[in-house]
């Protein structure tokens, strides 16, 4: 939650009084520094012009459209991502965020049949692009997923198993890295005593949290989030949120949501999108809607569809 | 409120009925409730029917086997067998050595063979038509009689190369290789995709995810897969009738010359009328009974151990 820092604004009062008590309980959480750059009509300039040559875009999506199949999924998408922020997608179910999400590390090649238009600029480069592999992509780009995954090995191995993967084979360097990492995702003090043990028998937020350490410690420039806290309760959710919120400063973070509250608070920018049925063939097509600062989102949206999500008359 | 109930007709026939009392929780009688029961025998009876060969196979197996191998242990399972069938007494080391060594041949065959197939079946064929091509070739592969497997390695191999253990280890490779592929796939398959996602999501490469993902998650039940099959190969007789001939004289090398095995040895011994060879074959019997629950015990510890990995 960021948009309080700079002056609580009424218009949230107004328009969502769901949101109103989180906003204030957190309000004092909030970090400031990203905020500062966040002038309204700045933003929704850029939202606007194309992103692509900016240097601090990180992604830049132009008329991404995703198909599983003949069936599209997404259509035309138009988002860029700003390095150390975080962006939220937020929307109703089937909206396709989860599936934009998951072509900006290419998971989706591993969807038979998933099909990707448009393109999509990762610093610059296209990653669609035909010389690119997905493998060197995921490398950069890492995902922390719904679920907890964590491999059936040990907490140690489970972080080891990255930086493994890139060759780092010395063991003290290995014990550094899980250390660094284990730190970063505010689990060291957890688990120093029992890195040997098998990660299955973590609870499920310490479980998340090794994702989150696992996904850090091959130090990719992006981590994305599908969900994150989803299968979390309400401490372990919080504990994740301030974590993302200390590690934006290393990382971009991309976060799938479904809580808007989620969005409000941990978020930068936010992009709603939304279904479209399709009459003739009752087919939904996920769209994005409005993709601005989180705070322009959840105050004064510029469309009626996202007034109506986040004020939850809708979705 | 829904939990108490108006007492109307029950107990305070005229009364007004704003009481309420708790529910009756205790079991009423009902034909569902009295065809469960039923069928919760029936389950029970099957269970015993389904158990009682196996028992008395058992117990029968020991009974008369149990006299042969005891008597001046461990002599039985080394001692050479005797050339005249009225000679009572032991051994059968050679059967006992042959089965060992061309049991691991075709387990040394078979496993890599249906583990690899298996891998490329899941992971990499798919729904590919080749894929489809070698999956239903491998299905048809488990119902091709044993004794069928052994003729054709008699014509393709023995034929050519003379009786050897190698033509028995493959064909009991051939009839382990099906069995293998399909519990592997089997096994590939319970691996969730989360975990395959997670290691993809962290910039690793296809193979280096079935090598350090997968097949780990899976080993618990590759190996019990694996030593299944052996378990059955180490029984098998009819694929050995024709491509390894049999012996009475350890062979311990099994890339030439006729060998034998305990199956091979109680065939022949129990076609036997004179009880020196029944004996034998009672023993035989019993060692290749022990052997059988040695695997399965050694595959109910390997399992065990590395599934406490978890």
């Amino acid at each position: 939650m960021t948009t309080n820092a700079d002056g609580p604004t009424n218009a949230t009062a107004e328009t969502s009084t769901v949101m109103t008590t989180e906003y204030d309980q957190k309000a004092s959480m909030s970090d400031q520094e990203s905020i500062t750059n966040f002038t309204v009509p700045a933003v929704a300039e850029e939202t606007v012009a194309p992103l692509s040559d900016r240097s601090e875009t990180v992604f830049a999506l132009e008329d991404v459209s995703v198909f599983y199949s003949a069936f599209k999924a997404v259509r035309e998408v138009n988002i860029g991502v700003r390095a150390n922020e975080i962006t939220a997608f937020i929307g109703p179910s089937g909206c396709g965020k989860s599936t934009v999400l998951r072509c900006l590390n290419r998971m989706n090649d591993l969807i038979p049949g998933a099909r990707v238009e448009g393109r999509i600029n990762f610093y610059g480069t296209d990653l669609y692009g035909s010389d690119v592999s997905a493998t060197e992509v995921r490398r950069h780009i890492g995902m922390v997923f719904q679920k907890p995954n964590p491999f059936p090995k040990s907490i140690y191995d489970n972080v080891a198993f990255g930086p493994r993967v890139n060759g780092v084979k010395k063991k003290d360097e290995l014990d550094h890295l899980v250390e660094k990492s284990l730190k970063g995702a505010a689990l060291w003090d957890e688990v120093k005593d029992r890195l040997k043990t098998s990660a299955l028998g973590m609870s499920g937020g310490q479980q998340q949290r090794l994702c989150i350490a696992r996904a850090i410690a091959v130090e990719p420039s992006v981590i994305l989030m599908d969900e994150p806290c989803s299968a979390l309760d309400p401490i372990a959710t919080a504990r994740i949120e301030d974590l993302m919120k200390e590690i934006k400063s290393r990382f971009t973070i991309v976060i799938v949501t479904h809580n808007m509250q989620q969005a409000a608070r941990v978020s930068d920018r936010t992009a709603f999108f939304t279904t479209e049925i399709n009459p003739a063939s009752d087919r939904r097509t996920g769209v994005l809607v409005e993709y601005a600062p989180t705070k322009q989102i959840f105050s004064h949206p510029s469309d009626i569809r996202t007034e109506q999500y986040v004020t939850g008359r809708f979705g | 409120m829904a939990a108490t109930t108006r007492i109307s007709g029950i107990g305070g026939g005229g009364q007004p009925a704003t009481r309420t009392v708790a529910p009756d929780l205790r079991a009423q009688k009902s034909w569902r409730r009295t065809k469960s029961g039923i069928m919760q025998w029936l389950m029970g009876a099957s269970i015993v029917v389904a158990l009682l060969p196996v028992i008395f196979v058992v117990i029968t197996v020991i009974g008369k086997g149990a006299s042969s191998v005891f008597t001046g242990f461990p002599k039985f399972l080394t001692a050479a067998i005797p050339n005249q069938e009225r000679k009572v007494g032991p051994g059968m080391g050679p059967a006992v050595v042959g089965t060992l060594l061309i049991t691991a041949l075709a387990t040394a065959i078979a496993v890599p063979l249906g583990i690899l197939g298996a891998v490329y079946l899941h992971e990499y064929g798919g729904r590919s038509p080749f894929a489809k091509v070698v999956r239903f070739l491998s299905n048809v592969m488990t119902g091709v009689p044993s004794i069928v497997m052994g003729l054709f390695i008699y014509v393709i191999f023995t034929l050519n190369f003379g009786y050897s253990g190698l033509g028995g280890a493959l064909a009991l490779a051939f009839l382990m290789l099906p069995i293998i592929i399909r519990s592997v796939e089997v096994m590939l398959k319970l691996v969730p995709t989360s975990l395959r996602e997670a290691s993809y999501a962290l910039g690793t490469s296809k193979s280096r995810t079935v090598l350090t993902v997968v097949l780990p998650s899976a080993l618990p039940g590759v190996i019990s897969g694996c030593l299944l099959a052996v378990a059955r190969a180490a029984g098998e007789t009819a694929p050995l009738l024709f491509t390894i001939f049999t012996v009475n004289q350890t062979n311990r090398n099994v890339f030439s010359g006729a060998n034998t095995t305990l199956s091979r040895q109680i065939f022949s011994n129990a076609l036997s009328s004179l009880s020196g060879a029944q004996g034998r074959a009672w023993g035989a019997a019993l060692t290749l009974l022990a052997i059988a629950f040695l695997f399965t015990i050694i595959a109910r510890i390997a399992s065990a151990r590395f599934s406490a990995k978890r």
